[in-house]
């Protein structure tokens, strides 16, 4: 996972007055308020040298208002953001170590690719040589030489993407910020430069913190995520992590679909349902017995088995199959078990017999796990970041996951 | 394939304006192209001798009247731009819920005639007025100085009545300029000065170069503020045009006169615009594809 920590800089332009290296980030107390709305509250985050490191949330989350204080764009009311140890809070953006690339890209209309590209360089008063091939080996490394003249208008989205990353790159930044820089491309274009930009993060070895509210992407590309809801992180740890272990209920909302069943931790291995039973989980030692929680369970992980013939080593739940939905590579089975909760079940399209086979609506069925896939979380602090009022500063364009 | 109808339908919008121009422009420039090139008087009427005389007389008698309505509709053009651009950016991104008060005062002065704010600055600047005594009290102006009758007095007249003319198109591109271009100016190291200079002046150039031209062309030609702020010595080419059609009633020469200050404003909006070049004139609005 932390494969590109140790990354030297690829690109051998030692001794000039720009990236002298990269760096990481730390976020001590970062309280940000916008009159009585607080966007961001009392946060703390250490990214490490190196790092892809990401933010992922829904709209009005506090994620685009973190980056832009990491950037300068704002300056944060209360804490502190160090920068390679240095706090640069209260620094405008010109004077940081850092780059950004804006999701709407930004590129200036009145130049062309080569100007757009140079525009920093020609700030931090490098030679016009050093100049001219730093700018051409950045739109050679996107696969823009042959547009070096033109003006970003005559670009493509996909295009003017990756003129906006070039044009942050080329300055060796020691971190790299990303405001969803993919948020306004279509999905197959998405998913190349997902690659492309993970790629070049781990020739380039610079630190990125990339903001996002797409948990595919976040799951893809990230070293770590930091899950964030109403200004607040509620889980940071590695994409493996983040969805096969979640903390808090919205984490395991918004990281792929979950089944949560309200319950109350026996032990450090055991969990007593609302419903009654008493199951093994995972993991629980981080409930004390009497803890109110939940119990969830992925889809992919339950198996639904006609009512009686459930394997007798495996936790279950008994339930009715209320739809089933027909997904091409899989099978999507909505049960109703019972309190008003409803699961979710996923059965791959192994075969088409087996398909055949799977039990139908209105059908008597048992859902079962092992014990080590149900984990606990505890309810968010607030759940629905939605109902918050929206972060001024947060124009992401909802609506366009997946 | 379209209908004629519908193919028809452009010409049929462009129709009532086309009519007016042509009536009301195309026409009227006709006769006066051909009245500069009689000889006679109102009296005995004038005959078409194409007395091209007309216009060298014109330039040679009045070139001081030329150079001074240029200079004084120059200087006022700059006043205006460097009141109206801090002004314009002030309104468009700083003024908040004051933006819409703060363009309808840009706006008000023409709720009045042009003629009453004139005589009105005419009063403001008469010798007598407290305005002046603080001008001398504050030594800027001798004891014995005037402000009225002088050119000061002309260019100030120009910048004050013209500035909504610059104002108002420096505010609308001021406007449309997208805020995260100044982000990103500042985050690839551009201090505020040079965001100023690289990015915010480039993409505002369409307002800036509109501004010019709605405020130089009618100062060239305008003699309100002339007559009424000026002294004989502040005499612009529009007096001497005003003076030859309506007072004097020769008819030939101030044709000319008219024609000649068309043609040296045409000319000089043409190297203006090859020296700004088209696309700035234009606007450039390509959105991204």
């Amino acid at each position: 996972m932390e494969s590109s920590v140790d990354a030297p800089p690829v690109d051998g332009e030692e001794g000039t007055s720009v990236g002298a290296g990269t760096a990481g980030v730390r976020l001590e107390g970062v309280t940000k308020r916008f009159g009585t709305f607080e966007a961001v509250k009392d946060m703390d985050l250490e990214i490490a040298d190196g790092e892809f490191f990401t933010m992922l949330g829904p709209s009005g989350c506090g994620k685009t208002t973190t980056l832009r204080m990491i950037a300068g764009f704002e300056q944060p009311t209360e804490g502190k953001v160090l920068i390679d140890g240095d706090n640069v809070a209260g620094q405008p953006a010109y004077k940081r170590p850092t780059n950004t690339v804006f999701q709407s890209y930004a590129l200036f209309p009145h130049m062309n690719l080569e100007e757009n590209v140079g525009f920093g360089l020609k700030r931090k008063k490098v030679g016009k040589a050093e100049i001219k091939k730093r700018v051409a080996d950045e739109l050679e490394r996107v696969g823009l030489s042959r547009d070096a003249k033109r003006k970003p208008a005559q670009l493509s989205g996909g295009q003017q993407q990756r003129v906006a990353l070039a044009r942050a790159l080329v300055n060796l930044p020691k971190v790299l910020l990303l405001d969803e820089p993919l948020g306004a491309l279509d999905l197959k274009l998405r998913k190349g430069l997902q690659v492309q930009l993970k790629t070049i993060q781990r020739d380039v070895g610079i630190t990125f913190v990339y903001v996002t509210h797409d948990q595919e992407e976040a799951l893809t590309m990230s070293d770590r995520i930091a899950v964030m809801n109403a200004g607040r992180i509620e889980q940071c740890a590695g994409p493996e992590d983040v969805y096969e272990r979640p903390e808090t209920t919205f984490v395991a909302g918004f990281i792929g679909v979950s089944n949560l069943l309200p319950a109350v931790a026996t032990g450090p291995n055991e969990v007593k349902l609302d419903s009654g039973e008493t199951i093994p989980t995972g993991d629980a030692s981080r409930f004390s017995s009497g803890d109110r929680c939940y119990a969830v369970v992925r889809p992919e992980k339950l198996t639904a088995t006609t009512s009686g013939v459930a394997p007798s080593d495996r936790p279950s739940i008994d339930g009715v199959v209320e739809t089933s939905l027909y997904l091409g590579n899989s099978t999507q089975m909505t049960v109703d078990v019972g309190n008003d909760v409803k699961m979710k079940v996923l059965i791959p399209n192994a075969s088409e017999a087996e398909r055949q086979d799977l039990p139908g609506g209105g059908s008597r069925v048992k859902l079962s796990w092992t014990a080590e896939n149900m984990h606990l979380v505890r309810e968010s602090p607030e759940e629905a970041a939605g109902a918050d009022p929206i972060d001024p500063t947060d124009n992401n364009t909802e609506g366009v996951t997946k | 394939m379209k209908t004629l109808r519908q193919r028809m339908v452009p010409y049929w919008l462009l129709g009532p304006g086309l009519v007016w121009l042509a009536l009301f422009f195309v026409l009227p420039m006709y006769f006066m192209g051909e009245l500069s090139l009689k000889t006679g008087s109102l009296a005995d009427g004038y005959q078409l001798t194409w007395a091209t005389q007309n216009y060298t007389d014109a330039i040679s008698q009045y070139s001081t009247q030329f150079v001074r309505a240029f200079y004084y509709a120059g200087t006022a053009t700059i006043i205006c731009l460097l009141i109206g651009y801090p002004l314009a950016y002030a309104i468009a991104f700083k003024a908040g819920r004051w933006k819409n008060l703060m363009l309808f005062a840009v706006v008000a002065p023409f709720f009045t005639t042009y003629l009453i704010r004139t005589i009105a600055w005419k009063t403001i600047l008469q010798d007598s007025s407290p305005v002046v005594g603080f001008l001398k009290f504050v030594h800027l102006i001798p004891q014995d100085g005037r402000v009225l009758a002088t050119s000061g007095a002309v260019i100030a007249g120009l910048t004050y009545n013209f500035l909504p003319f610059m104002v108002l198109p420096l505010y609308a591109s001021l406007e449309r300029l997208d805020v995260r271009l100044l982000e990103a100016s500042k985050d690839l190291y551009a201090s505020t000065r040079t965001t100023f200079f690289k990015v915010t002046v480039p993409l505002t150039m369409p307002g800036i170069i509109a501004g010019i031209l709605l405020t130089f062309i009618p100062a060239a030609g305008d003699y309100v503020n002339s007559t009424f702020l000026g002294g004989t010595s502040q005499a612009m080419i529009g007096n001497v045009i005003q003076s030859k059609y309506l007072v004097i009633n020769d008819y030939p020469t101030a044709a000319a006169l008219s024609f000649t200050l068309l043609v040296i404003i045409l000319a000089a909006l043409m190297l203006y615009i090859k020296f700004a070049g088209t696309e700035a004139l234009m606007g450039e609005d390509e959105e991204p594809a």
